[in-house]
């Protein structure tokens, strides 16, 4: 990204429902879209601290995001008009590596967020398998035409077979199922982040054995260089 | 009037760039052993606030001056280190070997709402760290101290050449389930919410000490900065506003100059120490 400054300003294109997200969509403006899994800090509206996404969608013009509504920083993000501006800061942090011989997509939930712009950016029409946790969570699998879409109590680890590169972004329980099937797949954390840039030493995780800030080693880190505790996880 | 960071909220080697922004960069505390700090989660918002509990996250001493002290030098930036411990001997050892010549002045974190309180007191640690160095000391005060102009008097007495206000305040936050929100249980206290008990803080530790302050606690905009230094700051330090906006020396800057033409004068340094306290106008006789 160029030189860490104030935040720039971007107005609301528009905010869809997908299921039971938001797809907030802003004018790109003078903003990289950057690499799929880096993220964006988004200023939410009448909160002291921004919130960190990955860019799901880039198209023409624009930036979209995928929001969950679980606090009062997303729902205010949820509840953006057309019009509305906001601060964005980014794309931060490190992103997926796109040389891969055989790609597979995972995605739980709201962790679907940054693959139909990683499916693009990948080219090729990958293979996608999507696991949600009700049926009105899964219409946000219309974000990627062709997916295998799977509702609780199916897990959509089951569904993975061995010989892909698995690129995968979802619920920490998620994560640590795909890390014990492919400890070389491709995984996308998320932690608290205040700042995104290094500065307020919130996100940390447990990277190669001692606590490191997920904003600069990650969010996307080779599955076996994380270790979740499983207290985390519960 | 000079611009700062507080002491922690921002890592001048991930981020070169926003630290060459500031008059001076302090350093986030340095103890005598290394410190992988707290577990997370570290941090939570609160209303107009945020709560962290980093625990002192550092690579210690010896590593400190081997490998980042060195490249600190390298931006070109006046630096502060903040120095913490756990005794006395504990600051005056890393002050001694902390290199005179390559540093503007060393910050005493005295206040850290993360750790244990160290056994000693303030001004037994700043005695120790004069005896120690020739660098200026600025003692880093809690406002949570129910007398905070007697601990600076005290500061002041052993030896210390500024004070630095404040520090966090230690606080709580609950999750819906009604579980602390911090991995730590309790953290540190920043932000906006911050400001007025900063304010009081500085006025009263100025008029008590006449002493050099760096001013902290809250400060979002150049506004907020000539409150500051209207209540006696000489310098200020931006804390939490630098999570949200990596440009805030900049806009503070802008902000500043706007600011001292509406109160009408030509520098921040004219409206230093205007503010009179309710116990010093009612001094003034009728």
């Amino acid at each position: 990204m160029q030189s860490l400054g104030s935040p720039s300003r971007h107005s609301v294109v528009g905010a869809e429902a997908v299921g039971p997200y938001t797809l907030l969509r802003l004018e790109r403006g003078d903003l990289d879209p950057g690499i799929p899994g880096q993220f964006f800090m988004l200023e939410a509206p009448g909160r002291l601290l921004p919130r960190p996404f990955s860019l799901c969608l880039a198209p023409p013009g624009e930036l979209a995001f995928l929001v969950d509504p679980i606090g009062p920083g997303t729902e205010a993000l949820c509840e953006l008009r057309a019009g509305d501006e906001i601060g964005v800061l980014g794309p931060l942090g490190r992103g997926y590596r796109l040389d891969v011989a055989r790609p597979l997509l995972v995605g739980g939930g709201i962790g679907i967020a940054p693959l139909p712009y990683l499916a693009e950016q990948l080219g090729g029409r990958p293979p996608v398998l999507l696991g949600f946790r009700s049926a009105e969570h899964a219409e946000a699998a219309a974000l990627l035409p062709g997916a295998e879409v799977v509702v609780d109590p199916v897990l959509v680890t089951e569904l993975i077979e061995p010989g892909f590169d698995v690129l995968a972004c979802g619920p920490e329980p998620m994560l640590r199922a795909v890390a014990e099937q492919c400890p070389t797949a491709q995984l996308a954390w998320e932690a608290p982040m205040a700042c995104g840039y290094g500065a307020c030493y919130g996100c940390v995780v447990e990277i190669d054995g001692v606590l490191k800030r997920l904003c600069l080693e990650g969010p996307v880190l080779e599955a076996a260089r994380v270790r979740v505790p499983v207290e985390a996880a519960a | 009037m000079r611009l700062l960071n507080a002491s922690g909220c921002l890592d001048a080697l991930a981020a070169p760039e926003v630290a060459r922004r500031l008059d001076a960069f302090v350093t986030k505390t340095v103890t005598p052993l290394p410190r992988e700090g707290s577990a997370p989660p570290r941090i939570a918002e609160t209303a107009h606030g945020m709560l962290n509990a980093i625990g002192l996250a550092n690579p210690g001493r010896e590593r400190f001056l081997a490998e980042h002290l060195p490249r600190l030098r390298e931006l070109g930036v006046p630096l502060w280190v903040s120095v913490g411990g756990f005794c006395a001997d504990d600051y005056a050892e890393t002050c001694a070997r902390l290199p005179g010549d390559e540093l503007e002045a060393v910050e005493l974190n005295l206040s850290c709402p993360n750790v244990d309180e160290a056994a000693d007191s303030a001004a037994e640690i700043v005695a120790a760290c004069r005896r120690a160095t020739e660098l200026p000391l600025y003692a880093k005060l809690s406002a949570a101290h129910p007398d905070i102009a007697e601990v600076a008097r005290a500061v002041a007495a052993a030896g210390a050449d500024g004070l630095s206000l404040i520090n966090t305040l230690r606080a709580a936050a609950l999750d819906r389930r009604l579980r602390p929100v911090l991995a730590h249980g309790s953290g540190g206290l920043s932000g906006p919410a911050l400001k007025p008990v900063a304010l009081y803080a500085v006025s009263t530790c100025y008029e008590a000490t006449g002493l050099p302050i760096v001013g902290m606690g809250g400060i979002e905009s150049g506004r907020d900065a000539l409150e500051f230094v209207a209540c006696g700051a000489r310098d200020v330090a931006l804390g939490t506003v630098l999570f949200a906006d990596p440009g805030a020396p900049t806009r503070v800057r802008a902000e500043l100059a706007a600011a001292c033409a509406e109160a009408g004068v030509a520098t921040p340094d004219d409206v230093r120490g205007l503010k009179k306290s309710p116990e010093t106008e009612r001094k003034v006789p009728a």
